[in-house]
């Protein structure tokens, strides 16, 4: 036998210092600066109170970045900035210079490279997305695929700035919702019971966390054909797919009856009304690849009522807010129905207790 | 515009090499669907896929049986246990489940496609060279492809071999890099761009999210918590990092004094955009009425009732801004649906000064309290939302030796189920607190 290399001991030294990573113009007017405009979609301007200034050009892009990519970008954050990028919570690049009329070089040199330059203010921003079929272990659907298919639609909105107040969509491969709150959000909704593989239930799955992860007690210990497995009340079932995770053999995701859903609304700042949770508004929306057209359709429909019925600053959840559900589905002709009252625990809350009615 | 044909073809987005330059030995397989997201104007991550698969086969296979997902409507992976030596998380292992009916893999080069999540600085600041870095490490020792960055905030380096995950966290560990968190621990954190370049914010992010993640590496490496626990860091209540609503303790920068007006500003605002735009836009936009356009165009701002949502320093960001008695609020236990459904965070302390050394200790030793009482107490799989919620606030802030604060609440009780034998304590309490203000 050979001998054994020892291994190596990994250096624990956690998230690494920042700083050291700083544009210098970022780095010696750190917590020192003073205001902020907007000269043009795409471009941020910053002055700080000892008088410098930065222009920072904010890049869409693709998320999953390979070394074409990566060297296509840094090639020209080189030669036409200052060679510091940081990337923003929705996988825009943002690219500082000191120097204006590096500005427009820069921009054109992005462009002609087929790299979206916008995001900024009232525009519709990159979608954050998730995993998808590319990498997840329990995706009803892909991500990249449905952002790829929906930014190629909203292009136009990206690199303008003509929406009421800014836009964030979200997508979700399944109904943990890693994409998060939205002002619209496409996420998948499951619509069938898990449909259990008995053999394999026993050898992998602790049957007792499987019956705790469900959320209406409606998963029990039982023996099936003679092996320890798990059972589903169907008719107490809400299709959440909780279970999937800790147990694979409940597929949850089916080629047809995984579907998708819209929800509007959602804001995670606190400007002007506290942060708020989306709401459902469409639902059994098909599965769609490659482009997901359905889904797109409603998407797109909903923020052109939007961009003409809501006031300036309001966000989606305010301009909601403002003019009321009914006048909501009433504008984007989507159909209320028995499904969007609310009836988990808590959801008292949520119905009118008030003689105020919308005609 | 994509229909435009590209100045410079080979230094495009839609860039695809000739064949004859392909140096991987399998054959592409046919993508048809995939291949529709070639076309757009959104720079497409399959073109990027297949310029991968141009040199290595883990990429063709990728590509194969993604586009089989995409046929059948359904995901192939499943999970395992991979990791590097000496940690217990920070790889995300993916074993493909696609088999022929031999039990062979469908898509042998790719049946191994693990993530490594590795934390990347506060505010995900980088030079292009370390980019450049990075990019060459994952090369060498995975498919190529990163993605920047995943929802917890992590870089993810997607696609490599059980083997080749050690070499190349060996490698970039000694240039600097650190796995982050999967599964039951602490997890990577995320901050906003913050005090590097933005006026808004009003604490010191790089600082409060190296002190708190990395004051916890050994509850990140080594998953022994009850479910995962999340820092994130915003700069000033815009929570541009979504805070409130995703993290189990989310930090906030605000401020407790004034805020700063700048009439000169002010007017010249009013001049521009006009009277009925302030009015419209500002004033009457205003949550708690504090703001008031006087007749000679100045701005009054009752800073009292204003509760620091930022939306007038959002419009006149020249003219209005934070004031200069910064600190942070700490709300805890935001988290989406699974399984008692959405909780936004609570706030558990309205406002602390982050100034000293010993405040940020005081911060430290919060959240070494929260952590340590969670642990003990939590479920499995729970979250701390969760917790608090089973409990109720006040035997969370019993537990951890914080003292109860109106601004916890939005309103107070209103069923008067509820047994108060030590009522005159409890009022006692607040007036010592109160009298030693």
């Amino acid at each position: 036998m050979t001998e054994k290399a020892t291994p190596r001991s990994p250096i624990e030294t956690g998230c690494p210092d920042g700083m050291q990573y700083l544009h210098p113009t970022y780095l010696k007017n750190y917590g020192m600066w003073k205001y902020h405009d907007r000269p043009r979609p795409g471009v941020l301007h910053h002055v700080a109170e000892s008088g410098d200034e930065v222009w920072t050009v904010r890049v869409g892009t693709q998320r999953q970045l390979g070394p074409f990519e990566l060297n296509l970008l840094c090639d020209i954050i080189d030669k036409y900035a200052d060679g510091y990028v940081r990337f923003t919570i929705r996988s825009n690049m943002e690219i500082s210079v000191t120097d204006e009329s590096k500005v427009e070089p820069l921009i054109e040199a992005l462009t002609d490279a087929g790299y979206p330059v916008g995001g900024t203010g009232n525009s519709v921003t990159m979608i954050s997305h998730t995993q998808g079929w590319l990498h997840c272990d329990i995706p009803g659907t892909d991500a990249s695929g449905v952002v790829k298919a929906m930014m190629d639609d909203l292009h136009d909105e990206f690199i303008n700035e003509t929406m009421p107040n800014r836009v964030h969509i979200t997508t979700s491969c399944c109904q943990i919702n890693c994409g998060g709150q939205g002002d619209i959000a496409i996420n998948v909704q499951h619509t069938k019971p898990p449909k259990i593989n008995h053999d394999l239930v026993a050898n992998v799955c602790e049957r007792p966390s499987v019956v705790a992860r469900c959320p209406v007690a409606a998963i029990r210990p039982a023996m099936v054909n003679g092996k320890p497995s798990l059972e589903v009340d169907e008719k107490k079932c809400i299709c959440c797919g909780a279970c999937f995770p800790p147990c694979p053999p409940m597929q949850i995701n089916d080629s047809e009856h995984t579907k998708l859903a819209i929800w509007v609304g959602g804001k995670n700042s606190n400007a002007r009304s506290k942060p708020m949770f989306h709401k459902l508004v469409a639902a059994g929306i098909p599965n769609n690849p490659p482009r997901w057209p359905e889904a797109n359709d409603i998407v797109k429909k909903i923020l052109k009522v939007y961009k003409e019925d809501a006031l300036e600053w309001e966000r989606v959840g305010d301009w909601v807010e403002r003019i009321g559900w009914p006048r909501f589905f009433e504008l984007t002709e989507l159909p209320f129905t028995k499904f969007h009252i609310d009836n988990w625990r808590g959801s008292r809350y949520t119905l009118n207790a008030s003689a105020h009615v919308r005609f | 515009m994509a229909d435009q044909k590209p100045k410079n073809p080979e230094k495009h987005s839609t860039y695809l090499p000739p064949m004859s330059e392909k140096k991987s030995s399998k054959p592409f397989h046919d993508t048809p669907m995939l291949d529709e997201l070639e076309s757009g104007p959104w720079p497409s991550f399959v073109t990027g896929l297949k310029r991968l698969a141009m040199d290595n086969d883990m990429m063709v296979d990728l590509l194969g049986q993604l586009e089989h997902s995409y046929k059948t409507r359904l995901g192939y992976w499943k999970g395992g246990t991979v990791s590097v030596f000496g940690y217990g998380g920070g790889i995300i292992p993916r074993f493909t489940e696609l088999m022929d009916t031999d039990g062979k893999p469908m898509f042998p080069e790719s049946k191994e496609f693990h993530t490594l999540r590795v934390q990347p600085p506060a505010g995900n600041h980088y030079t292009t060279d370390m980019l450049r870095q990075l990019s060459n490490s994952w090369n060498k020792y995975g498919s190529g492809l990163i993605a920047f960055h995943g929802q917890t905030g992590n870089i993810m380096f997607i696609g490599s071999t059980t083997d080749n995950t050690q070499h190349f966290f060996d490698e970039i560990n000694e240039y600097g890099w650190d796995l982050g968190g999967a599964g039951p621990c602490v997890r990577t954190a995320m901050s906003c761009v913050g005090a590097a370049r933005c006026e808004q914010s009003c604490a010191n992010e790089q600082k409060i999210h190296r002190l708190l993640v990395n004051n916890f590496i050994d509850d990140m490496h080594r998953p022994a918590l009850p479910y995962k626990f999340k820092f994130k860091v915003s700069g000033c209540p815009n929570d541009c990092m979504n805070s409130i609503q995703r993290a189990d303790f989310a930090v906030i920068g605000t401020w407790r004094d004034d805020m700063k007006v700048d009439q000169g500003e002010v007017k010249a605002f009013v001049e521009r955009k006009s009277r009925k735009y302030v009015i419209d836009n500002v004033v009457s936009r205003c949550p708690t009425n504090a703001l008031s356009l006087n007749d000679d165009d100045t701005m009054t701002v009752d800073n009292r009732n204003c509760v620091r949502c930022m939306h007038c320093i959002n419009v006149m960001t020249k003219a209005l801004s934070p004031g200069d008695d910064k600190g942070v609020s700490i709300l805890m236990g935001g988290k989406r649906t699974l399984k008692i459904g959405d909780t936004m965070g609570t706030v558990i302390v309205p406002f602390m000064k982050l100034e000293t050394d010993e405040d940020y200790e005081q911060l430290q030793e919060m959240a070494e309290e929260v952590i340590d009482f969670w642990a003990e107490n939590a479920l499995e799989h729970e979250r701390i939302g969760e917790t608090i919620e089973r409990i109720g606030l006040v035997n969370f802030l019993e537990g951890v030796g914080i003292e109860v604060d109106p601004n916890m609440i939005n309103y107070p009780r209103t069923s008067s189920y509820v047994r108060m034998d030590t009522w005159d304590e409890e009022a006692d309490k607040w007036n010592q607190r109160k009298a030693a203000g």
